[in-house]
Formats: structure tokens, C-alpha cells, sequence
């Protein structure tokens, strides 16, 4: 086991607490870089599809898992950044311009629709973005002009300075492209957990009362939290719809935000790498299902089946391992570096307090 | 001129009149207790002047400022800060980052410089982590500064509320039985500190508390209340020497006392 002899600050706010982690975390990197020349095509497209569900995923983290608000409407988001990209793109906007200001477009969208929705709690805010969600679809449909309605839009010519980004011709592009995007927001992300924002996030999370009691503005800062969210979504959105080559109004339907937020919750909620691991599940789930039923015929094959298998694993999770796969990893790691020393109840919680509603 | 003053504050509860027309003044740098039994409106008080609860008539004016016209979130700012009766601390997060958002009032950063950690992010964390130590120090926290709270023992929780509450740098603390629950050692320790927050900081204290022992120990002041009215106010010694507080406590003192013993009324 490694013992942390901490001689400044700087070793609780950096990046990366010692020099072993920050090996392990570049030889991730390192073999993500070369990645390509170790899978063929269709594994690539594999982990490209993992890492476009994980960015969507940190978006919808970062209200759920830092903030502690339940949104069932991303799949809104998703589409909304999306479809602003396209457009722009169509509009003669260079890709890379496109992208950042759908994403920041999103963003500040969001948070202008959240205001009204944040005076909600748990259950009600839940079914206020679920309508959403429905909403969208026949949004899309409505603004016909703008987005092309049920007959959907094509993915554009995407080029970075001249160099084509082509899932067909050169999926390591997409990859690369791909990967760039999930660094860059997973570091975005984890800057805000080392700052005051995202600290005053988790504050609101725990409990609203006293988060005002310390200053925390927490209308403004749920506002915030959903902007970021939504923009991050919507980036992912993008990269879906892009990926994908062709998308409409039922591409983002909800149920894929239905399936973001139960990815989350098996990853591990509030956690980076617990949309990493829950993007794994989502994403590789279909082909098990479907090596499973050239195994046992047509028995497996039933309609909803992806959506109901995936319904019971999130069941087991939140019974089971609330934390999600991230905390079962770090359970086992603990007890690997303790090695023989762990306890059996070393991981189970005090009782906890009792907690006033009075002040709601 | 007082630091706080309420006068004659009345806050009903639809029926129930929590508080009747109380007033009350705090001076700089006095520690004030406010007395009384179970269900008094001590905790309405509280709730009153951090904003969570708005009177129906009278006023609360802090340092000059008319604390009426601000929301919540920006009582802190005028260097107000409290605990909570039932500790109201954020349970899926370190001491430290408890502490830490004790610091949020002190936030220069903008959300870009956050989100990228460029500026000022990197100083800005670094002094803040430095005025947390000297508070982790002041209340010798050490040994729980990187454990989450879910799993921290009561009396551990009720000092890193007030830690949590001096991070925020405050001139005035508002503390809702900071001893209730805790053991005898745990009481003691309390009261060495409520002096020395007093003394060395220099910050100003209004506190609840049952603890009558507690109570004559560290306050200079003494407000007794039953029923939201004003009973009696003066040093520790006139106010439980008083017939009417006396009287309050008859039927209620036992039962307070057994509460307080077994930590079972938090
Ligand atoms: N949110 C609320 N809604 C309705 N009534 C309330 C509310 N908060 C407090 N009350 C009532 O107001 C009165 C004063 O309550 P308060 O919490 O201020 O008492 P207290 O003096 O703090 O008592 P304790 O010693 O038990 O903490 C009580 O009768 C209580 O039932
Ligand atoms: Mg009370």
C-alpha cells in the first residue's frame, strides 16, 4: 500500500496526487494514442462509440452526481447540440468553430430553460424534464426548415484544417477526434471539482439549507450546473448524430436519455470514471446480448429485451452496489493494497442522523 | 451601536406564533445565550436571521445593514455564519471540502478560470486551503481532514460544523446547541473553545443551548424565552435566579434534562 506524506498543498490540488498515478493515468493515454494500430476498424468504432456515450455521459454526471438533480431530458440536449452544430456547419462555419459554439450554445440554452425547473425537487423535476424530452421530438418535427424533420439530415463534410475526419475512410480520425473531446471535457470536469464551483455543487447536493448558509447562491449555481451539464451533453449529442451519419426527430428520443442516466448510475454516480465504466456497460451490452442469442437461438431474441436487461442490471446496482462500478473497483482495490488486514464491515457507513425536514 | 438587533420580531406558523414581538441586541464581541424550553422559537430565531424564515412584523438590522432585504445566501457575506441543531453538513464530501465551501463567500475565480484552472484558480485554492489548516488546527481536526463525514462519529460532526462555520471568517456565529448531545470531555472542549473564538478571533457569539452549566460558564448574557415571548434577560446568574424562568422550566426541566443525557432530542 502507498502512504501519502503530504509537504504542500500543492499535492491535494493538482491534477494527480503522486507520480504513480500520474504514470498510471499516461500509460492509459499512451495506449489509448496507439490504440489503432492494435484493433482492427471495427473495435475502433467500438471505443469510438464508448468514448461519444461517456462525454454525454460526464454532462448529465455533472447535474446528477455532483449536483444531486435528477434529469430525465438530456436526450433534449443531445439533439439540441446536435442539430445546432449540423446547422451551423451547414451555414459554412469551420467544424471545429461549429462544435465549441454548439456546445457553449447549448449550455447557455440550457440553463436559460433550467431556471424555471430548478424550483423543482427530486420526483417533479425528474417528470418536468422527461416532458422535455418528449417535447423535443415533435420540436424537431415543427422547425422542419430548420431541421429537416422526419426525413432527418446527413452528416456534412467534416474537415480540421483541411484534413478529413471520415468514420468510413479513416475511423482513426473519428477516434482521434473523439478522444480529444472526452480529455479535454473529463479535465474540464475535474477542474471544477478542485474549485470553489464545483465544491458549492456537491454543497447543494447535501444539503441545500446550509450550502445558503455558507453563501452559495444556489439558484444561480443549479443554473450554472445545468448549463455545463447541457453544454457537455450536447457536445456528445453532436458527436453522436455526426458519428452516426444521419440522424431525425427519433434519433434522440427519450429513452436515450433514460439510458444516460441509468448508465451513470451502474458507472457509479459522482464519479469521472464512473461514466467511463457505465459507457462500457451501454455500449457493449448489445453485442453480449447478441453473441448470447446466436448461443441460445431465438428464445433471446425478443423485442425490448437490450431495455430490460439493462433495466435489471441497474436494479441489482442500486440495490446491491449503490455506488456503482466505480465504488465495487475501489472496494476491491482497497482490499487488494490492505491485503490481509481488510475487514468485512470496513466499507458499511455509520448510521446516519436523523435530518430535519422542518426548514423545506 | 449593537451588532445585532431584533425589534419586536413576530413570525407565525400558521397558527402557531413561533415568535412574539422579541427584541433583542447583541453587542460586539459579547457571547449571548438565548434559554428556554423545547419548542420556545429559539431555532425560529436562527432561522430568522439567516433569512430562512421572514418575520411578519419588526425589523433585524446587523452591523447597520437592515437584514430584511437580503436572501439567504447573502447573510454570509456580511460575516454571518451558524451550525445547524441537527447538524446540516454535506455528507458525501471530506472534512476538508466541507471547509472548503465554508470559503465559497470568499470566491474570486470566475467560472473560465475554474473550468480550466488558469488565473487565479491555483493561488486562490492554496490560500484558501491555508486559512482551512489554521482553522483544522484551532479545533484539532487533523486526524479527520480527509475522511468523509458519512462516516464520522457525532461529536466529531458537531465540531466540524462550527469548523466549518469559522472558515467562512465570521463576525457574528450563530451557534444552535453546539454542546446538545455531546459527552462531558466534548463539553468542555467546547466551552474552551467558544472562549477562545471569542478572544483570540474576536468574533462576536449568539448561541442556544440547554446546557445551564455551559451557559454561566462562557456567556456574558443571558435572554430567556418561553412560548416565542422574552421571559427575562440579564447575566447567567439573574436570569436562572428569575421566578418566571423558573416557573417555565419547572414542568420541562426534567424532561430536558433525560433528552440532553441520552442525545435523544437533536
Ligand atoms: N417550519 C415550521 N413549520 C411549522 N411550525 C414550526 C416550524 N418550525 C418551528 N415550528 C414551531 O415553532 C415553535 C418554535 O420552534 P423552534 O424550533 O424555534 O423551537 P426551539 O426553541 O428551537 O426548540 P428546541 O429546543 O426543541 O430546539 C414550535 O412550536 C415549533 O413546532
Ligand atoms: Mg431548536
Amino acid at each position: 500500500m502507498r502512504f501519502h506524506f503530504k509537504t504542500t498543498y500543492d499535492q491535494d490540488i493538482r491534477l494527480f496526487p503522486d507520480w504513480w498515478t500520474f504514470g498510471l493515468y499516461a500509460a492509459l493515454l499512451a495506449v489509448m494514442l496507439i490504440l489503432p494500430w492494435l484493433i482492427d476498424g471495427f473495435f475502433l468504432g467500438e471505443v469510438t462509440n464508448v468514448l461519444i456515450w461517456a462525454v454525454a455521459g460526464l454532462g448529465l454526471m455533472l447535474l446528477t452526481g455532483q449536483t444531486g438533480q435528477v434529469s430525465l431530458g438530456h436526450s433534449a440536449f443531445m439533439a439540441l447540440g446536435c442539430y445546432l452544430c449540423v446547422i451551423l456547419m451547414e451555414a459554412g462555419v469551420p467544424f471545429v468553430a461549429a462544435f465549441v459554439l454548439c456546445g457553449i450554445l447549448t449550455g447557455v440554452l440550457g440553463a436559460i430553460i433550467a431556471l424555471p425547473a430548478l424550483r423543482l425537487h427530486g420526483v417533479y423535476l425528474a417528470i418536468a424534464t422527461l416532458a422535455l424530452a418528449i417535447l423535443a421530438d415533435d420540436l424537431i418535427v415543427i422547425l422542419t426548415p430548420w431541421t429537416g424533420g422526419v426525413a432527418g439530415k446527413f452528416t456534412p463534410e467534416m474537415t480540421i484544417l483541411g484534413f478529413e475526419i471520415n468514420r468510413w475512410a479513416n475511423p482513426a480520425s473519428w477516434y482521434y477526434l473523439v478522444l480529444i473531446v472526452a480529455v479535454l471535457v473529463a479535465l474540464i470536469y475535474r477542474n471544477l471539482l478542485r474549485s470553489p464551483l464545483g465544491r458549492a455543487f456537491a454543497a447543494i447536493r447535501d444539503s441545500e439549507i446550509s450550502a445558503q448558509a455558507m453563501g452559495v447562491d444556489v439558484a444561480h449555481t443549479k443554473a450554472v450546473a445545468f448549463g455545463l451539464s447541457c453544454a457537455f451533453t450536447g457536445l456528445g449529442g453532436a458527436l453522436m448524430g455526426l458519428y452516426a451519419g444521419a440522424f431525425n426527430n427519433e434519433t434522440f428520443n427519450f429513452l436515450l436519455a433514460i439510458q444516460l442516466l441509468m448508465m451513470i448510475v451502474i458507472g457509479g454516480l459522482g464519479f469521472i470514471h464512473g461514466a467511463f465504466l457505465g459507457a462500457i456497460v451501454i455500449a457493449f451490452l448489445p453485442q453480449a446480448l447478441s453473441i448470447l442469442s446466436d448461443q441460445f437461438g431465438r428464445a433471446m431474441s425478443i423485442p425490448g429485451l437490450e431495455m430490460g436487461v439493462f433495466g435489471m442490471i441497474l436494479i441489482a446496482f442500486i440495490i446491491l452496489e449503490p455506488m456503482g462500478l466505480y465504488g465495487r473497483w475501489m472496494k476491491i482495490r482497497i482490499w487488494l493494497e490492505l491485503f490481509p488486514f481488510a475487514r468485512r464491515d470496513m466499507f458499511r457507513r455509520q448510521k446516519s442522523y436523523l435530518k430535519t425536514e422542518r426548514l423545506r | 451601536m449593537s451588532l445585532l438587533e431584533l425589534k419586536n420580531v413576530t413570525l407565525k406558523f400558521g397558527g402557531v406564533t413561533a415568535v412574539n414581538e422579541l427584541s433583542l441586541s447583541v453587542e460586539e464581541g459579547q457571547v449571548f445565550a438565548l434559554v428556554g424550553p423545547n419548542g420556545a422559537g429559539k431555532s425560529t430565531v436562527f432561522n430568522m436571521i439567516s433569512r430562512f424564515y421572514t418575520p411578519v412584523t419588526g425589523s433585524i438590522v446587523f452591523d447597520g445593514r437592515d437584514l430584511l432585504t437580503l436572501k439567504p445566501h447573502e447573510v454570509p457575506q456580511l460575516g454571518i455564519a451558524r451550525t445547524f441543531q441537527n447538524i446540516e453538513l454535506f455528507d458525501r464530501a471530506t472534512v476538508l471540502q466541507n471547509l472548503l465551501v465554508g470559503r465559497h463567500r470568499l470566491r474570486k475565480t470566475t467560472l473560465v478560470e475554474e473550468m480550466f484552472f488558469v488565473g487565479r484558480a491555483r493561488a486562490q485554492e492554496r490560500a484558501h486551503r491555508h486559512a482551512v489548516e489554521e482553522v483544522i488546527d484551532f479545533l484539532d481536526l487533523q486526524p479527520y481532514r480527509n475522511q468523509m463525514i458519512a462516516g464520522l462519529p457525532y461529536g466529531v460532526r458537531k465540531v466540524v460544523e462550527l469548523a466549518r462555520a469559522l472558515s467562512t471568517r465570521p463576525r457574528l456565529l450563530l451557534l444552535d446547541e453546539p454542546a446538545s448531545g455531546l459527552s462531558v470531555e466534548e463539553t468542555q472542549d467546547m466551552r474552551w473553545w467558544i472562549d477562545d473564538i471569542r478572544r483570540q478571533m474576536g468574533i462576536t457569539v449568539l448561541m442556544v443551548e440547554h446546557d445551564m452549566g455551559l451557559v454561566s460558564n462562557v456567556c456574558d448574557r443571558v435572554l430567556a424565552l418561553d412560548g416565542g415571548r422574552k421571559l427575562a434577560e440579564g447575566t447567567p446568574a439573574e436570569v436562572q435566579s428569575h421566578p418566571a424562568v423558573i416557573e417555565a422550566y419547572l414542568g420541562t426541566a426534567a424532561v430536558s434534562k433525560t433528552a440532553n443525557a441520552t442525545g435523544g432530542r437533536v
